[in-house]
């Protein structure tokens, strides 16, 4: 075991935490517009927003890794793994994270809501001011727990060859017979990450002034 | 002013499916004066309050605040939303639960319709929302959560943020009742200083004490209906009535017996 190899292992996390920061961001943003969608009075579109997120939230990311894997070349489009990889795990995210938003959005207290109405608020004005940022404050603590899912569930995006941090550590572990030192750095990487994620989580929640109940 | 009421109920009807709560409400608020609602729960007493705010929609009859239909005019046509608003702004709202916004501070809750809504400046909203939180007696915790502040403290600063808007009537919908009886004290006096100031007040409570003492104008409801009304002297002066005695009679263990004579 060398100071080479942890920096190599190094490089493997570096793709890690991209892979999962690109996905997280980008799934949070659809999840919002997965979200608006489930709880929309237009028919069609609540329609679309359930079956969205029951279909990626059902299928197996690693089946869904595979599947776009195979698919996307099938329809001409010859992507290399690393694309595959972040569509998986985005549209993976997206779901879940729709569904812990729309879950706090139907949590804020109706009272809240009305005495908004109450001083004048405007129907804009309660969703921006008032419901948006319970909601928030009520799903932080469940996105972060969803970021760190992905964190680890992106260890998955191995098998359309994409060389994450598990995939350098098994590569290295065949050429150097080190399975138990690498898996060991692999893992201790894979912490350090999710502790950084949760500081962050708290620090997030910190900045955007909010407070636990 | 004087001679113009405050809130006007003609055949008010509410229903929940097949269940009517309120039967033809009809009733008239004065400006100036405290009226407070009584009776038994499930008499209809908070949802009549919350057909005045238009939380809730009648399902007929008319309501009038300031003269103007509420929600539906008198041809029964719903008025645009904006309109509704408009209205609205005649009448402040505070709530059994409270219902301050969590995520902001005691002096961002009573300041907040002043920005948004009012449009004043920063500066001079905080200022408007200080004078209230201190007319409340809580200009040291302006920098509070509502996480922070007991439930009495909470409801006086519902209060301000109501106050702040500026209305012509305060609608109280039980506002003591999910306090502990020690804080209950602290917010009944502050509603007492608003009656002594002359604010128009509709208020759901089971303080008969304070229903005795503060209100002129006592709305006693049974099933739905105003089954005894008049000036608070006189209706307490009237437990002969079946129901209303019936219904103090639950309250003799909370001091109400000095009112049965």
């Amino acid at each position: 075991m060398t100071w080479e190899l942890v920096v190599l292992l190094g490089w493997g996390a570096v793709m890690t935490a991209a892979l999962s920061i690109v996905s997280i961001t980008v799934g949070l943003a659809i999840g919002v517009l997965i979200c608006a969608a489930s709880l929309s009075r237009v028919a069609p579109l609540k329609w679309f927003g359930r079956v969205y997120v029951s279909f990626f939230r059902g299928v197996p990311l690693l089946v869904l890794l595979l599947l776009i894997y195979h698919v996307l070349p099938q329809l001409g489009l010859d992507v290399p793994g690393v694309v595959a990889a972040l569509i998986g795990l985005t549209l993976c995210t997206s779901a879940y994270q729709a569904e812990t938003l729309r879950g706090g959005f139907v949590n804020v207290a109706p009272g809240l809501m009305e005495a908004g109405r109450m001083v004048g608020l405007n129907a804009r004005q309660i969703l921006l001011r008032i419901r948006a940022p319970i909601a928030l404050r009520l799903t932080l603590p469940a996105l972060v727990n969803e970021a760190i899912m992905i964190l680890k569930a992106s260890s998955l995006v191995s098998v359309v060859g994409v060389g994450d941090l598990t995939r350098t550590a098994q590569n290295l572990a065949s050429s150097t017979f080190l399975p138990l030192e690498m898996f060991a750095v692999a893992g201790a990487y894979y912490l350090l990450l999710n502790i950084v994620v949760g500081y962050g989580g708290s620090g997030l929640g910190r900045l955007l002034g909010l407070r636990p109940a | 002013m004087s001679d113009t009421l405050a809130i006007t109920l003609r055949g008010v009807v509410k229903r929940y499916g097949s269940n009517t709560v309120l039967r033809g409400i009809d009733l008239d608020i004065r400006h100036g004066e405290v009226t407070c609602l009584i009776g038994p729960s499930g008499s209809g007493k908070s949802t009549l309050l919350r057909c005045m705010a238009f939380l809730e929609e009648h399902d007929a009859g008319l309501i009038r605040v300031a003269g103007d239909p509420l929600g539906f005019d008198a041809a029964r046509n719903r008025l645009p939303q904006t309109e509704i608003a408009r209205v609205r702004r005649n009448i402040g709202m505070v709530f059994q639960q409270f219902n301050l916004w969590p995520h902001m501070t005691a002096l961002g809750n009573v300041a907040e319709g002043l920005r948004q809504v009012l449009r004043l400046p920063k500066r001079q909203a905080q200022e408007r929302a200080m004078a209230h939180l201190t007319r409340v007696g809580l200009a040291d915790r302006a920098s509070y959560y509502p996480s922070q502040l007991s439930g009495g403290q909470q409801q006086r600063v519902a209060i301000a943020r109501a106050l702040a808007m500026d209305p012509k009537i305060v609608l109280f919908d039980e506002p003591t009742s999910s306090l502990d009886p020690e804080l209950t004290g602290e917010v009944l006096n502050v509603m007492r200083s608003l009656a002594d100031d002359g604010m128009t007040m509709v208020v759901v409570t089971h303080e008969i004490g304070f229903a005795a003492h503060v209100a002129q104008h006592l709305v006693f409801l049974d099933e739905g209906q105003v089954a005894l009304e008049g000036r608070a002297g006189d209706v307490f002066a009237q437990p002969w009535h079946p129901r209303l005695r019936q219904f103090l009679e639950t309250y003799l263990d909370r001091g109400a017996s000095v009112l049965l004579g």
